[in-house]
C-alpha cells in the first residue's frame, strides 16, 4: 500500500471511521437500491432519519471540535468541506439526482455494499468511476 | 401508529441507528484527523494513480489519494463485519436491471465530480457545517431524482 505521508495511527483512525461509515450504511439498508429507491418514490420515508441522523451528529462535531480542541487529536488542522454555488454545482446536483433516481446506488452504498456480496453493484461502481474519470477528461 | 407504520413501513429504528453510526464516523475522522469524510471524491483521487492528465494530477488528488482509499476500504470492511456478524450472511443481491445501474452510476459519478459533492459530501458534511451551497445542491439533487425515480417506475411498471 502507497501511504506516504499516512502515518500508522492515521492509517487506523481512517479505517475505523470507514469502517463505521459502511456499518451504518449497511445496518440501515442504504446499501440496497430498493430501499433507496423506495424512498424516493415515497414508500418509505427511513433515508430522511438516515441523513438525520448523520447530519445532527455530523453538525455537533463540526461546531464543537475546533472550540474545544486547537487540532486534531492526531495532528494536522481541522478542514473545511469547501462548498460554492455556481453553474457546475447546479448542472452536476442534478445530473446527479437524475443516475440516483435511476440506479439508488449513491458513491458510499456502491462501495460499501460490496462489503454485503452484493457483486451486482459492481456494475454501479464501475458507472461512477467511468462518470468521474470522464468529468475530469472533460474539466479543463 | 399507524401514522408511523405508513412512513416507515419497514420499521425505522435501524434507519435511525444506522443514522446515527454514520455520523459519528465522520465526527471520528474529523475529530482524530481533521478530515472531511465525503466519498466522492475517491472516484476522481484514485485515477490520479493512472491518468497522466493535469486535471486529476492536482494536489487535492494526489494529496489525499491514499486516506481516501483507506476509507474506502473500511466501508467494506464495515459493511462486511455487519453482514457476517449481524445479518444472515447470505450474498445480498438487487433486481435494479443492469443497464440502469451503469447508466445511472455513470450519472452519479459524473454529477457528483462536477457538482462538488454527492449525498456524503453536500449532504452529510455540506449540511453539518451549515453551508447553504451544500443545502441547494442537495434539494436540486432530491428534485431530480425524486422525478426520475417515480417517471421511472411508471415507465417500466
Amino acid at each position: 500500500m502507497s501511504a506516504q505521508g499516512l502515518s500508522v495511527p492515521r492509517f487506523l483512525a481512517v479505517l475505523a471511521a470507514g469502517a463505521l461509515f459502511g456499518f451504518g450504511l449497511a445496518i440501515s439498508t442504504m446499501v440496497q437500491p430498493e430501499v433507496v429507491l423506495s424512498f424516493l418514490r415515497f414508500q418509505d420515508f427511513g433515508l430522511m432519519l438516515v441523513m438525520g441522523g448523520a447530519v445532527g451528529v455530523t453538525l455537533l462535531a463540526y461546531k464543537l471540535a475546533p472550540r474545544l480542541l486547537t487540532r486534531p487529536l492526531l495532528g494536522g488542522s481541522f478542514h473545511a468541506h469547501p462548498s460554492a454555488w455556481n453553474r457546475d454545482t447546479a448542472v452536476g446536483a442534478a445530473l446527479f439526482g437524475v443516475g440516483w433516481g435511476l440506479c439508488g446506488v449513491c458513491p458510499g452504498p456502491a462501495i460499501a455494499g460490496l462489503g454485503t456480496g452484493n457483486w451486482t453493484l459492481l456494475w454501479a461502481l464501475g458507472g461512477i468511476a467511468l462518470g468521474a474519470l470522464v468529468q475530469g477528461l472533460r474539466a479543463r | 401508529m399507524n401514522l408511523t407504520l405508513s412512513l416507515f413501513p419497514l420499521g425505522w429504528q435501524h434507519y435511525l441507528l444506522g443514522g446515527l453510526l454514520i455520523g459519528c464516523a465522520v465526527a471520528l475522522l474529523f475529530v482524530l484527523t481533521g478530515l472531511i469524510g465525503g466519498m466522492s471524491t475517491v472516484f476522481s483521487s484514485t485515477w490520479s494513480f493512472v491518468v497522466r492528465r493535469p486535471f486529476f494530477q492536482q494536489a487535492r488528488f494526489t494529496d489525499s489519494r491514499s486516506w481516501r482509499l483507506v476509507y474506502a476500504l473500511g466501508l467494506i470492511l464495515g459493511a462486511l463485519v455487519w453482514w457476517l456478524g449481524f445479518a444472515d450472511g447470505a450474498p445480498q443481491s438487487t433486481s435494479v436491471p443492469v443497464w440502469q445501474l451503469l447508466a445511472g452510476g455513470f450519472l452519479v459519478g459524473y454529477g457528483a465530480r462536477l457538482g462538488n459533492g454527492c449525498t456524503s459530501g453536500h449532504g452529510i458534511c455540506g449540511l453539518g457545517s451549515l453551508q447553504w451551497p451544500s443545502l441547494l445542491a442537495v434539494l436540486t439533487f432530491m428534485g431530480t431524482a425524486f422525478l426520475t425515480a417515480n417517471i421511472v417506475a411508471r415507465w417500466l411498471a
